[in-house]
C-alpha cells in the first residue's frame, strides 16, 4: 500500500536520518511513500507571524497537488510535526471559516489549482499505530531492542491543538510501537512539553533551558535514549548538549534519535540505512539493531 | 528604583486604543477573547512564560482594554513558541496561540518590535527565502539571522556547523521548487499585506520605536 | 355556514386590547375594530387599553348582561397569560366560560414584527379565525378530580428527608424511596458543614432517626422507582425493593454477622468511603446508617459466587434475620404528588489528565478528603497520605470540572465554600501549609465571606490562579519527591511552582448519571446540561411543567445545604397546598366517541398512552374514560372514521378557525 508523502524542508537536511529511517520502517511493514511533486515549504510557524492567508495558501498548494495526483481520498504522510500541524490547521480553517476558505479557493483558482478537502493529513505514528497495528509491528521485529530504556518525546505540534490519533496529555503511540519492538519504556511527565522550537536560534537562552529541562529529566529517569518525532525537536535536543551542559553546569548527555531510527533498526535495517552515523552522538549501552553493534563515532 | 525623577504610573483613557481588540476579534475564534475570565491557566502552562515581560493572561487583558503600545512592544509575542499548550488548556477555549500570531502580524505591520529581537528578523528571513525559492534552507536562514542580529554569536556555532555539514545534515545549497512562478502568483493573490511595506517583511531588521 | 343550535344563534363580541403600547404601538386598533364589525355573527366590537383590567372585564360582562352577545373573542396577549382571566370574566356574567376564544395579537403579532402594516393584517386574520371558531363552541364543564393525599418522595438526602418530615408532620402519608442502602445522601459523608463548622452527622442523624420512626413515613431504602403513570392527584408508581438478603424487620444492627463473615479481612472496595477503605461482602455503609440493617453484596459474597460457604453469618444472627432466599419485591403505590430529590454526583477528576488524579497516589478529590476528615471514615478522622504519614503541605485546587468549556461550563456554587472548609479542617488536623488555588472566591451566603476572612486569618495561602499542571517533575531541591503545582499567581503577577505533599481537587457538581432516564420516567424535562427543569427559574423553582411533580435540592441545579432545605420546604408546601385543595380542576379537553360513527376498529385503544379507552362489547364501540383521559388528541388524529373527537378542539372548530384565517388572507 502506498501513501503520499510530504517531507518538508527539514527532512531534506537536518532531518535526513528521519526520512531515511522512516522509509525503512514503512518498507519493513509493506508500505511505501510517494513524494508529492514540486511541494513547497509549509511555512512552519514563521509565515503565520507575517501573513496568515499566505500561510494557508502555502499549505493549500501542497494539499491541492496531493489531491490532484492521488486518486479519490488521499492519505498524505507528513513526518515533521510542524508541517503536520500547518497542513492540518490550514485544512480546518479553510473548511470551517467561509472567508478563509473562499479566499484560498480563489487564490488557488487563479493559478489553476483547486482543493476539495479530500486529503487526510497523517503522521507516521498514526499510520503505524492505526493502519499497521502493534501486532504486525511486533511480528516484523527481527532484532528486538532487548530492554533498551527509551523515553518517548512527542513535543507539541503532533498532539496540540488537534488530537486525532493519540491522547493530548498522555499520548502512548510511540511507547506502544517501541514497546512492541522490545524497548523498556521510561515513563516521564514531560513528554509533551515544548522543546523551544525555533527559539534555539532567536532567544537562545530560552531554547537552551527548555531543551535542558527535557534532557535532564529523561536522564534522571534512567533513559538510555530519548526518541522524538519532529526534526526540530531532535535537532534542539541533540546538537546543543555541550552548550547546555556548560550553561547550566550540569552534564546532560543522552542519546537522542528519531523514533523511526530505533524502530527501523529493530525491524532489521542496518545502522547506515537508518542514519545512526549521521547523528553527532550515538552510543547506547546495548546493541541496537541488525548488526549487533551501533556505536557511532561521536 | 533609584531615579524617581519623572517616574509615575497611571493610564489615562486617552492613551488607550479602544478598538485595538479588533485586531484579535477578527481572527477565527478571536471573539472569544472577550470571554476571558483571567484565570491565568495560559500563563501557568506556558513553558516560556518565565521569559515574558507580560504573561499571556496579561497580554489578553491589555489587548481587551486597549493598551496597544504595551502589547505591540512586548517581548511576549515574540517569545511565544507556538506550542499550543495555552490553547488546549484555556477553559474558555480562546485560541491564544492564534491571538499571539495576530499580534505578531500587527506588530510587523506597524513596524515595531523590541530592538535587536531575533524572532521578527527570522520571520522576515524565512518569508524571503520561501518567496524566492519556494523552499527553505536551514543553513542560510540561520546564517542570515545571526548576521543581521548578533554576528559574533556565529563564532559559537563555528564547531557545530561544519560537523553537521560533514554528517550531511546541513547543506550549503538552496533547495528550490520548479514552479516558482505559480507559487508567487498564488501568494500575491491571497496576501493581506504587500511585501516591503515596512521593510521588516523583506527581512531588514527594524528597531523598536 | 351552519349555525349551532345553542342559546339562540351566535352573537359574537370582539374586544381588541391595546395592552398599553405593547399592541397599539404596532397594530392599528381602530382599523382592526372596524374590520371585526364586518365579520359574520359579530354584534359588538370594542377596544380598550387594558382588557384584563377590571373595567375591561366589566365591559365584556355588561354586554353579556345586556343580551348583546353570547360569544366572546378577546384579541390581546396569550392564553397562558389571560385565558383564565377572560374565562372567569365570562363566567362572572353567567355565560359558560368556554364560549370564550382568544386571539393572540401580542405574542404572535406585535412582539414578533417591527412592521405595523403586517401586524395589522395578521391581527385581522387571527381575529377572523377566532370569530369563526367561537361560533362552534359548546358549553363545557371543568371536571374535578380528587387528589390522593399520599406523597412519593424520590431520594432521601437532606432535601428528601426535610420534605418528607414536613409533609408527614402535617399528617399526610409519605413513601420515601432511596436507592442506596441508607438514607442521608451526600451530607452523611461530610464531617463538618460550612460556614458554622456544625458537625454534619449531629444535625443530620436526628432527622434521619425521625424519618425512621415517623408513623407517616414508609421508608424504602435499597429501592428504585421503575414505573410511573397517571396525572396530578392520581399517580400510580411501581417501586422495586432490591434484596439485601436480610430481613429488615428482624435485623437490629448488632453487626455480629459482619464479624462472623468468612472474610476475616475486608477486601471489597468500599464505595461509601470513596474507595479509600475496604469492606466485607456483608456490610453496613457507616455506623449511623439508617435503617441500621446489614446488606449482603451478591457480587462479592462467596455464597452467591460459588454456592460453597458455611454461612457463619446466619448462625451468628440471634434474630434469625439472614435470608439468602430473599428476592426483589415490586410494590405498587398510589399517590397524588411526587417530589424528586435525587441529588447530584461529583465530577470525575480523571477527565482532567493534567491534574494527575489516578496517576499520582496523593492526588485526592474533595469527597475523598471529606471521608478522611470524618471520624467514622477509613482513617478515623486523620488526614493521611497513602503511605500513612501526615502531609506537611497541601494544595486545594478550585474549579475542577467547573467553569470549563471542555468539561462543565457552570459554576458549581459550593466548591469555594467547601474548599475553605477543607482548608480549615486539614490545617487543624495536620498543621500543614495549605494553598488554595482559585479563580474567584465565591462566598455569597450568610456568614460566608466572614468564613473566608477567618481562613485568611488562619494563615492559609490563597493564590489567585487556576492550576495549569500538577506533576512530579522537580527542578529545585525543595521539589524532590513532591507533587509540584505550576500556576500563575495573577494578583502578584508571577508564575509560581509550589511543591506539596498532597493535592485536593475541588470537584464540581454534576447531574446524576441516570438523570435522563429518571426524567423520562417522571415525564419532566431536563435542561441541556442535565439538571431537571423547573417551571420558572425565578418564580417557580420547585415545580415542573408536569403538574403534580415537584423538585427539591441539587437535582434542580448545584446548591448548598441551606438552599436544598429551603427548596425541600417549598416543595413540601406546594404539595400540602395541592392536597389541601382536595381536588384539581382539569381542562375539559377530553376526547369522546361519537357512537354513530364508531366502527369498533379499536385503533384508538392501542394508541392511547393513558389506557383511557375501553371497548363496549355489546354496542361494538369504543368509550373514553373521562377521568383518565388527558386530552392528548392521539385517538382523535388516528380515528379513521372521525368518530373520536375532542372537546375544545372539534374538527368543526378547528376547520372553522383555519377557514376564517384563509378567507381573510
Amino acid at each position: 500500500m502506498s501513501y503520499a508523502y510530504y517531507p518538508g524542508c527539514s527532512l531534506k537536511s537536518s532531518g535526513k536520518p528521519y526520512e531515511a529511517s522512516l522509509f525503512k520502517v514503512f518498507e519493513a511493514v509493506g508500505l511505501s511513500l510517494d513524494e508529492i511533486a514540486d511541494w513547497n515549504c509549509c511555512g512552519a510557524t514563521s509565515y503565520t507571524s507575517v501573513d496568515d492567508m499566505k500561510a494557508y495558501a502555502l499549505a493549500a498548494r501542497n494539499l491541492a497537488i496531493a489531491e490532484r495526483d492521488g486518486d479519490g481520498g488521499v492519505d498524505l504522510v507528513a513526518p515533521c510535526a510542524a508541517c503536520y500541524l500547518v497542513l492540518s490547521k490550514a485544512q480546518h480553517y479553510m473548511k470551517d471559516n467561509a472567508a478563509i476558505g473562499e479566499g484560498i479557493a480563489k487564490g488557488l483558482g487563479s493559478v489553476g489549482l483547486r482543493y476539495e478537502g479530500r486529503v487526510r493529513v497523517r503522521h507516521p505514528l498514526d499510520v503505524l499505530i492505526n493502519d499497521v497495528g502493534v501486532e504486525k509491528i511486533a511480528q516484523a521485529v527481527k532484532k528486538p531492542l532487548g530492554g533498551l530504556k527509551v523515553a518517548c518525546y512527542y513535543g507539541c505540534q503532533i498532539v496540540r491543538p488537534y488530537s486525532t490519533f493519540d491522547d493530548q496529555h498522555q499520548p502512548t503511540s510511540m511507547e506502544r510501537l517501541l514497546g512492541a519492538a522490545g524497548a523498556e519504556i521510561v515513563d516521564w511527565p514531560l513528554k509533551t512539553r515544548c522543546c523551544g522550537g525555533s527559539l534555539i536560534g532567536t532567544i537562545q537562552e530560552a531554547g537552551l533551558r527548555l531543551g535542558y529541562i527535557l534532557l535532564k529529566e529523561a536522564k534522571k529517569r534512567g533513559a538510555d535514549v530519548l526518541v522524538t518525532a519532529c526534526p526540530l525537536c531532535q535537532f534542539n535536543l541533540e546538537c546543543f548538549q555541550d552548550r547546555m551542559s556548560k550553561e547550566f553546569d550540569d552534564r546532560v548527555d543522552i542519546n537522542v534519535a528519531f523514533f523511526t531510527q530505533v524502530l527501523a533498526s529493530a525491524l532489521g535495517a542496518s545502522d547506515k540505512e537508518v542514519g545512526f552515523d549521521r547523528l553527532l552522538k550515538w552510543d547506547p549501552p546495548k546493541p541496537v539493531g541488525a548488526e549487533g553493534g551501533s556505536h557511532a563515532r561521536a | 528604583m533609584d531615579d524617581w525623577q519623572g517616574w509615575r504610573r497611571i493610564k489615562y483613557e486617552s492613551q488607550l486604543d479602544p478598538g485595538f481588540a479588533g485586531v484579535v476579534t477578527a481572527i477565527p475564534g478571536g471573539e472569544k477573547l472577550l470571554e476571558c475570565i483571567q484565570c491565568g491557566t495560559c500563563s501557568g502552562t506556558c513553558p516560556l512564560s518565565s521569559y515574558m515581560d507580560h504573561t499571556p493572561r496579561k497580554i489578553i487583558a491589555m489587548t481587551r482594554a486597549g493598551f496597544k503600545d504595551e502589547v505591540l512592544h512586548s517581548r511576549t509575542i515574540w517569545v511565544c513558541a507556538s506550542c499550543y499548550s495555552c490553547t488546549v488548556e484555556c477553559p474558555k477555549q480562546i485560541p491564544i496561540t492564534d491571538v499571539m500570531y495576530a499580534l505578531k502580524r500587527e506588530a510587523l505591520r506597524k513596524g515595531v518590535h523590541p530592538k535587536r529581537f531575533a524572532a521578527p528578523v527570522m520571520a522576515g528571513e524565512f518569508v524571503r527565502a520561501v518567496e524566492k525559492y519556494g523552499r527553505n534552507s536551514e543553513t542560510w536562514i540561520s546564517l542570515w539571522l545571526y548576521l543581521k542580529t548578533q554576528p559574533w554569536k556565529l563564532l559559537k556555532f563555528a564547531r557545530l556547523g561544519p560537523r553537521l555539514i560533514l554528517k550531511g545534515r546541513m547543506g550549503l545549497g538552496h533547495e528550490s521548487i520548479k514552479n516558482k512562478a505559480e507559487l508567487r502568483a498564488l501568494l500575491r493573490a491571497v496576501e493581506r499585506t504587500a511585501p516591503d511595506a515596512d521593510g521588516v517583511l523583506a527581512g531588514r531588521a527594524k528597531g523598536a520605536s | 355556514m351552519p349555525a349551532p343550535e345553542s342559546n339562540g344563534g351566535p352573537k359574537v363580541g370582539v374586544y381588541v386590547c391595546h395592552c398599553g403600547l405593547n399592541i397599539a404601538g404596532k397594530v392599528d386598533i381602530d382599523q382592526t375594530v372596524e374590520f371585526a364589525k364586518t365579520l359574520p355573527f359579530v354584534t359588538v366590537a370594542r377596544e380598550y387599553k387594558f382588557m384584563c383590567s377590571d373595567p375591561g372585564q366589566e365591559m365584556i360582562q355588561q354586554d353579556i348582561r345586556d343580551g348583546l352577545i353570547n360569544r366572546v373573542v378577546v384579541a390581546s396577549c396569550s392564553p397562558l397569560m389571560h385565558e383564565g382571566t377572560f374565562r372567569r370574566a365570562t363566567a362572572g356574567a353567567d355565560l359558560n366560560p368556554f364560549y370564550f376564544q382568544m386571539a393572540s395579537i401580542r405574542e404572535h403579532v406585535s412582539w414578533v414584527t417591527a412592521d405595523g402594516e403586517a401586524a395589522t393584517e395578521k391581527s385581522k386574520a387571527l381575529i377572523a379565525g377566532a370569530v369563526r371558531r367561537v361560533v362552534f363552541h359548546a358549553p363545557l364543564e371543568k371536571k374535578r378530580v380528587p387528589v390522593n393525599p399520599d406523597v412519593l418522595i424520590v431520594g432521601a438526602g437532606i432535601a428528601g428527608i426535610h420534605a418528607a418530615l414536613n409533609i408527614a408532620d402535617a399528617g399526610k402519608h409519605v413513601y420515601l424511596v432511596e436507592r442506596e442502602s441508607t438514607i442521608g445522601g451526600h451530607m452523611a459523608k461530610f464531617d463538618k458543614t460550612f460556614p458554622t463548622l456544625d458537625c454534619a452527622a449531629c444535625i443530620l442523624t436526628p432527622k434521619m432517626s425521625q424519618v425512621r420512626s415517623h408513623p407517616n413515613i414508609t421508608m424504602w431504602t435499597y429501592s428504585d422507582v421503575i414505573g410511573v403513570e397517571g396525572f396530578i392527584g392520581n399517580f400510580k408508581a411501581r417501586v422495586r425493593r432490591r434484596p439485601r438478603y436480610v430481613d429488615e424487620d428482624l435485623c437490629v444492627g448488632c453487626l455480629e454477622c459482619i464479624e462472623a463473615c468468612v472474610y476475616k479481612q475486608a477486601k471489597v472496595r468500599d464505595e461509601w468511603n470513596e474507595g479509600l477503605g475496604k469492606r466485607k461482602p456483608i456490610y453496613i455503609p457507616f455506623p449511623q446508617a439508617t435503617p441500621l440493617v446489614v446488606v449482603v453484596d451478591p457480587e462479592e459474597c462467596i455464597w452467591f459466587k460459588t454456592g460453597k460457604c458455611k454461612k457463619p453469618c446466619v448462625d451468628a444472627c440471634e434474630r434469625k434475620a439472614m435470608d439468602f432466599d430473599q428476592t426483589e419485591e415490586i410494590k405498587e403505590i398510589e399517590i397524588g404528588s411526587i417530589i424528586l430529590a435525587t441529588g447530584f454526583k461529583t465530577f470525575d477528576a480523571s477527565r482532567i489528565a493534567q491534574y494527575g488524579y489516578g496517576k499520582y497516589p496523593n492526588v485526592y478529590t474533595s469527597l475523598e478528603v471529606e471521608r478522611l476528615v470524618n471520624a467514622s471514615g477509613p482513617t478515623g478522622g486523620e488526614v493521611l497520605l497513602r503511605d500513612g504519614t501526615k502531609p506537611k503541605s497541601v494544595a486545594i485546587v478550585h474549579c475542577v470540572g467547573s467553569r470549563d468549556e471542555k468539561t462543565n461550563k457552570w459554576c458549581s456554587k459550593v466548591c469555594c465554600m467547601y474548599s475553605l472548609k477543607l482548608a480549615h479542617l486539614v490545617k487543624e488536623r495536620t498543621g500543614a501549609e495549605i494553598y488554595n488555588f482559585y479563580i474567584d472566591m465565591r462566598t455569597p451566603g450568610k456568614g460566608y465571606d466572614e468564613f473566608y476572612a477567618k481562613l485568611l486569618k488562619e494563615g492559609v495561602h490563597f493564590i489567585r490562579g487556576r492550576v495549569a499542571e500538577i506533576n512530579d517533575w522537580a527542578i529545585k531541591p525543595e521539589e524532590e519527591g513532591k507533587l509540584v503545582i505550576r500556576a500563575e499567581d495573577t494578583l502578584i503577577g508571577a508564575v509560581r511552582r509550589i511543591p506539596v505533599d498532597m493535592v485536593v481537587l475541588s470537584v464540581g457538581m454534576e447531574p446524576q448519571s441516570d438523570a435522563e432516564e429518571v426524567r423520562r420516567l417522571f415525564n419532566i424535562s431536563c435542561g441541556g446540561e442535565g439538571w431537571f427543569t423547573e417551571r420558572h427559574p425565578k418564580l417557580a423553582p420547585v415545580s415542573t411543567f408536569t403538574d403534580g411533580v415537584f423538585l427539591a435540592g441539587a437535582c434542580q441545579g448545584p446548591k448548598d445545604i441551606p438552599d436544598s432545605v429551603a427548596q425541600a420546604g417549598a416543595a413540601a408546601a406546594e404539595v400540602l397546598s395541592l392536597i389541601d385543595r382536595g381536588g384539581v380542576e382539569l381542562e375539559p379537553n377530553s376526547a369522546y366517541i361519537d357512537e354513530e360513527s364508531c366502527s369498533g376498529c379499536r385503533t384508538c385503544m392501542a394508541l392511547c398512552p393513558f389506557s383511557a379507552i375501553s371497548f363496549v362489547a355489546d354496542k361494538g364501540v369504543a368509550s373514553v374514560n373521562e377521568a383518565l383521559c388527558k386530552g392528548c388528541g392521539t385517538c382523535v388524529a388516528a380515528c379513521p372514521s372521525a368518530a373520536a373527537q375532542q372537546h375544545l378542539f372539534t374538527d368543526e372548530q378547528v376547520f372553522a378557525e383555519i377557514q376564517g384565517v384563509l378567507d381573510y388572507v
